[in-house]
């Protein structure tokens, strides 16, 4: 079994336009960086793009809603990037702004076979519009439907040939949940190693969730916010 | 008046030890640096780490550890590194025990708004929905009017809801009010803030029962 592909161009093989992919990462920490620069070259557009964030202005997914490639946004925030506000107040661009937790577990039950659940998040709000809504131990909740994505695009630390993902830190955040539930599963990852390598005990996200996997390369890792505190004088 | 310290100051003494708490963005956040001496709690932040730590030194920024603002971090020993759904698992599931956020405006029901300015801001309400819709202790720290002097503690939000009912307790930079009843009691006064000055700042319904003393820092 050798799920390994060269690159991130070679790893997106089958896009097309209109299609809906879930793309990993927390701000900018575990997006995968690759797979998005592959996607901005390939001039794909009509995308439905399921992230929790949306980049910041010239990075992440900010370099696709750039050149325009983003119909549609699924994400919980999207304060770091002004080029988003602006194309989502214009009208330019369809947001579907959804909680943090409903939007991780909405993919979470994609990949775990769950069609719909129930959460308490967002009842009294312009989220719960339109929504069927249950009471359990006399509090409402809404009922929401797990995604479809025809393709996830996640960042790992670590992977094997097999597909078996190992996540580093905060970049860990929806890149294990978004390998479940994508149609193709394509991981990054800045170590690729033979199987036997990765202590079973340790694995994050088990490779038959993966379909594609690649070394990534040049990985910029940025910081949106430098926080540091002063060292104490011995 | 107290600023955006003080009232991070005055939360912190609601810290209990062993607690598990989350802090949001903005002026909470602020709520690390004033941790009581002889307790501990562990932080909670929503992007998958429980007991975060303070900001790193210079030069050891670690991009694969950052807050749920996007600031660079460090981890406590004994912390825990987790996947968002899990991560809201622990907040949808009550084991968190104190939420701590901002707010665009509170209303005397506990209706709560901290997320959009129709045409003007859209930020997004990232995890702030699923705590307010969880958590059984909700502490909001926020400026008690806005810039132009108008009162963010009302009788009805008029901003998009964040949440309903869900707010209890709200200390600003004036004072600390239980929301009760349909109505804000005043708890404390700022350092040289009068109830006359609360009272003329609050738009909702205030409920003053005796002497209101001052917080105590």
């Amino acid at each position: 079994m050798n799920k390994v592909v060269k690159n991130a161009t070679e790893a997106i093989q089958g896009v097309e336009n209109n299609m809906t992919f879930m793309l990993g990462g927390f701000g900018l920490s575990g997006i995968p960086e690759n797979a998005i620069a592959a996607l901005v070259q390939s001039n794909i557009t009509g995308l439905t793009c399921i992230s929790n964030n949306a980049g910041v202005d010239d990075f992440g997914l900010g370099l696709l809603l750039q050149k325009k490639q983003i119909k549609k946004m699924i994400s919980s925030y999207v304060g770091e990037n002004a080029i988003f506000e602006q194309q989502m107040l214009s009208g330019e661009l369809e947001v579907e702004l959804t909680p943090q937790g409903t939007l991780a577990e909405k993919c979470r039950a994609a990949g775990a076979g769950i069609p719909a659940f129930y959460t308490p998040a967002g009842y009294g709000t312009e989220v719960a519009e339109g929504k069927e809504i249950k009471e359990f131990n006399g509090k409402p909740h809404i009922l929401e439907y797990a995604f479809e994505a025809d393709f996830a695009f996640v960042k790992a630390w670590k992977g094997d040939r097999l597909g078996n993902l190992i996540f580093k830190g905060t970049a860990r955040n929806f890149n294990p949940l978004m390998a479940m539930a994508g149609k193709i599963t394509v991981a990054e990852v800045e170590e690729l190693v033979e199987p036997g390598e990765l202590d079973p005990n340790f694995i994050h996200t088990p490779g038959v969730f993966v379909q594609r996997i690649f070394q990534g390369v040049n990985y910029e890792k940025r910081i949106e916010n430098r926080t540091t505190r002063a060292r104490e004088n011995s | 008046m107290l600023d955006k310290n003080g009232i991070a100051k005055r939360i912190a003494q609601e810290l209990q030890d062993g607690w598990y708490v989350n802090l949001g963005i903005g002026i909470p956040t602020l709520i690390a640096n004033y941790i009581p001496q002889d307790i501990s709690v562990e932080f909670q932040s929503e992007n998958g780490i429980l007991g975060m730590g303070p900001f790193p030194f210079e030069g050891e920024e670690d991009p694969d550890m950052i807050n749920a603002g996007k600031q660079t971090i460090t981890a406590m020993p004994g912390a825990s590194i987790f996947d968002s759904a899990t991560s809201f698992a622990m907040i949808r599931g009550r084991h968190v025990n104190l939420t701590v956020l901002g707010a665009m405006e509170v209303a005397q029901n506990g209706d709560i708004a901290n997320w959009k300015i129709p045409g003007k801001m859209v930020k997004g309400m990232g995890g702030a929905m699923d705590l307010v819709a969880s958590a059984e202790n909700i502490i909001v720290a926020m400026m008690h009017t806005n810039r132009k002097g108008a009162s963010k503690i009302l009788k009805q939000c008029s901003l998009p809801l964040t949440g309903v009912g869900c707010v209890t307790k709200v200390v600003t930079n004036m004072a600390v009010l239980e929301v009760k009843d349909g109505a804000f009691h005043l708890l404390e006064r700022a350092p040289g803030v009068s109830v006359e000055e609360i009272q003329a700042a609050t738009e909702g319904d205030v409920v003053v029962s005796g002497e209101v003393g001052e917080m105590k820092f």
